[in-house]
């Protein structure tokens, strides 16, 4: 049977963080609770904040579960994932001008070059381009996991278009609406400075032909997909425009967006599309959803794009596995965050290992997400591990295995009254002129009784995440 | 402003006053309904789709215009894109797109009207009077309005928003008078009968200006002063003349704004001093159905010059 480690009762004590919140639940009947949390409910749908999930059908306006309990952090703990978070976003960065210039930790031998130049996300049109200040991932989230009081470990990186920032944002708004003497008495750091730090490092990352205060759009694949809600949020909170790739287009060396007043330039897009349907005439040729002659223009450094086109080859989970190393390499310093260990079945010995225990490990495929596409081999039937066994013998280079961590559990609010539930945090780390972080992030919790799987797309929930100030 | 965001505005704008309107044509239809029966009528139902511009889509799904066939067209009907519902989904998802270009009260208005809405598609039909209906959308339609008008920035987005009011109101109050056309078409002589006046009475009352016009008049309702007050009169909130003077109004606005003058306010003016040289006299001597298609047809190509001009982002 094993343990896990509960953020709140360590040994039967309640641990320093959780102090005051033991006195919170106390004071809070049943009834009480149930009207508050009939009133985030509504809330969240009055905001509009409503997640649609792709190949489920059902309501279109479904909400993610929100849990009231807070999950907490103090400042020293916040520290030392900070500063893990940046060394790890740095690096990542590191590696991608690396890997699209000479390729040094690959000549070093420090990782195979058929992982990177043969990956699927490697994009040969941008070799020996270098975005401005050096940086292809602005917003990387960091998927952790917690199994003990100081030990953390990084699931997965997100260094393309990582999503849900907007909850870690309303889950405090509503919070602070709900239950404002909890933060007076409790010393909580603010979250809300994310947009306008965001909005800043966009604009650090301007491109070298604009000689102005840059224009920054947001461009969404449109109103069906199912973090517009997220999209238009961070325009609104930013005060930039939401475009769609009609909108924009491409003339003599820039971009320009139609407005009621005539085409208007813009110099820094944050999309939030795959480089695959960025620019049909350099990708994907049936995109509706891009613009026609963007890589053109950002190749002869009339607009930047974030996050660049590329930066996918980083967060691919074979790559993962080498980021202690690009750490090492690439900053000359231990790394502060540990990576889960990782089966690769692409290698025979992996692979062979890997078969034999599916019913311990998590197998995954290496560019699945979402929750989708893995096995959980403590939590699946005999059939399900065979039918995982014929896609991982079909396709081994598909697949990555790692063992099952024994996530840490926080107490969620159940029908039942409260219990431990267990949960991830995705911090979102920005990087432009600077590299930054606002104390927080998105804790996701598995409301399932005994579920290890946190997406939301698979019954997962959401929790607001503090940091407490010193 | 985005071209795009513009067009959103004005579709939201748009679609409640289409709403509202579909919602007070079913209660002029279920008014005039409410009348003894005259042989050599033509179905007084029938008239209103005609009027409405739906009797093709609805022949074709329902075949006989009764009452009940309707009001499931013109109010539930997701496949009627001018039912009610229809209008405020579109109008709901327009708002979703821009969001961010709304107040939380105007998103709120818009949500709530769709969410209720739902709630009444799954209401059995016998527990809804259709003028528990009719009621609900133009309640629903002024809450917009309201939120529109109390908390919205006074910026370009604000204009497009009313241009796309304007357009669709006076091409609405043209279509509601002309569904007295539609139900005296056969016989001439009915004009100016007690039968007669009743219908422009119930006109009146559908667009919420029984009193008003009363006020504005006074004594015996007839034609000419119904048609003065509903074309000509700009005390009346929906006249035709009102209506374009909004959107003079509102293009000229845009012109201070963006420094440039468009094609579509040349339009808007002639329309606008169209109306102030004509007569009601003018009017019935050229035929109210005449006078009416003629202005439908203008307004339909004036809102075809505003897309071109600000909406459809060709501009360079």
């Amino acid at each position: 049977m094993t343990t896990y480690f509960n953020e709140m009762f360590d040994a039967g004590k309640v641990r320093a963080p959780y102090a005051r919140l033991e006195d919170w639940t106390k004071a809070m009947p049943a009834e009480l609770r149930e009207m508050k949390q009939a009133e985030a409910e509504a809330l969240f749908r009055r905001i509009g904040i409503t997640f649609a999930v792709y190949g489920e059908g059902g309501d279109p306006d479904r909400l993610i579960p929100f849990d009231m309990f807070p999950r907490v952090f103090t400042a020293l703990e916040w520290a030392r994932l900070e500063r893990g978070i940046k060394q790890r976003a740095k690096a990542l960065n590191a590696f991608l001008v690396d890997v699209y210039g000479r390729g040094e930790i690959v000549r070093a031998g420090r990782i195979p070059g058929r992982l990177v130049y043969q990956n699927a996300a490697f994009e040969k049109a941008v070799v020996g381009f270098i975005p401005p200040k050096g940086v292809y991932s602005h917003i990387v989230g960091i998927d952790l996991v917690r199994t003990g009081p100081d030990d953390f470990f990084v699931l997965e990186d997100n260094c393309r278009t990582p999503s849900g920032v907007s909850y870690m944002l309303e889950n405090r708004e509503i919070m602070m609406r709900m239950f404002p003497d909890l933060f007076r008495e409790n010393r909580i750091e603010p979250v809300d400075s994310y947009p306008e730090k965001l909005r800043r490092t966009l604009a650090s990352v301007a491109p070298a032909k604009c000689h102005h205060e840059p224009t920054v759009v947001i461009l969404t694949p449109g109103h069906f997909n199912s973090a517009y809600y997220e999209h238009s949020f961070l325009a609104d909170l930013m005060g930039v425009e939401l475009v769609e790739g009609q909108d924009l287009f491409v003339e003599g060396e820039f971009v320009w967006m139609r407005t009621t007043e005539g085409p208007k330039r813009v110099d820094v897009i944050y999309r939030r599309i795959d480089d695959a349907y960025i620019d049909p005439l350099c990708f994907r040729p049936d995109s509706m959803l891009g613009i026609p002659g963007l890589m053109d223009v950002y190749r002869s450094g009339g607009v930047s794009i974030c996050s660049a086109p590329g930066a996918g080859v980083a967060d691919d989970k074979a790559v993962y596995t080498y980021v202690p190393d690009m750490i090492r390499f690439y900053l000359g310093e231990e790394p502060i965050l540990k990576n889960v260990p990782t089966w690769q079945c692409a290698k025979g010995d992996d692979c062979k290992y890997v078969l034999e225990h599916l019913g311990e490990l998590v197998v995954k495929e290496v560019h699945g997400s979402g929750g989708y596409g893995m096995l959980v081999g403590p939590k699946s039937t005999k059939e399900q591990i065979e039918a995982f066994r014929a896609r991982v013998v079909a396709d081994p280079s598909n697949y990555i295995a790692q063992p099952t961590l024994a996530l840490s559990t926080t107490p969620t609010f159940v029908d039942e009254g409260i219990a431990p539930r267990h949960v991830d945090l995705r911090p979102y780390c920005l990087v432009g002129e600077r590299v930054e972080l606002v104390p927080g992030g998105l804790t996701r919790v598995a409301l399932k009784e005994g579920s290890l799987v946190v997406n939301s797309s698979q019954g997962g929930g959401v929790k607001d995440t503090w940091v407490l100030a010193e | 402003m985005l071209s795009r965001t513009a067009d959103n505005l004005y579709w939201i704008a748009r679609y409640m006053e289409r709403a509202e309107t579909m919602a007070r044509l079913l209660e002029v239809g279920s008014r005039i309904s409410l009348l003894p029966s005259v042989h050599g009528y033509r179905s007084e139902w029938d008239s209103l789709l005609q009027a409405s511009g739906t009797a093709i889509g609805f022949d074709k799904k329902y075949g006989e215009a009764v009452q009940r066939n309707i009001e499931s067209y013109l109010f539930f009907d997701h496949d009627n894109p001018s039912s009610v519902a229809s209008c405020i989904v579109s109008a709901r998802e327009n708002a979703r797109i821009v969001r961010t270009a709304l107040t939380t009260q105007v998103w709120d208005a818009l949500n709530t009207a769709f969410q209720e809405l739902r709630q009444l598609e799954r209401t059995p039909r016998s527990q809804l009077e259709l003028s528990r209906l009719t009621e609900w959308t133009m309640r629903h339609a002024a809450m917009v309005r309201g939120a529109i008008d109390a908390t919205l920035l006074r910026n370009d987005g604000y204009d497009f928003l009313n241009l796309g009011y304007y357009l669709e109101r006076s091409d609405n109050t043209a279509r509601l008078m002309d569904v007295k056309y539609y139900v005296l078409l056969p016989r001439v002589e009915f004009v100016g009968s007690g039968l007669d006046n009743y219908q422009w009475t119930t006109l009146l009352r559908a667009m919420s200006s029984h009193r008003a016009f009363h006020w504005a008049y006074g004594g015996e309702v007839t034609a000419r002063k119904i048609a003065d007050f509903l074309i000509l009169n700009p005390q009346c909130p929906r006249s035709l003349i009102t209506c374009v003077e909004g959107i003079t109004g509102h293009l000229a606005r845009l012109e201070r704004l963006y420094k440039r003058s468009s094609p579509a306010q040349g339009k808007a003016q002639a329309l606008h001093d169209g109306l102030n040289r004509v007569t009601v006299e003018d009017i019935f001597d050229e035929g109210l159905h005449e006078f009416l298609t003629r202005f439908i047809l203008d307004v339909a190509a004036l809102g075809g010059m505003v897309h071109e001009n600000y909406l459809s982002g060709d501009l360079r």
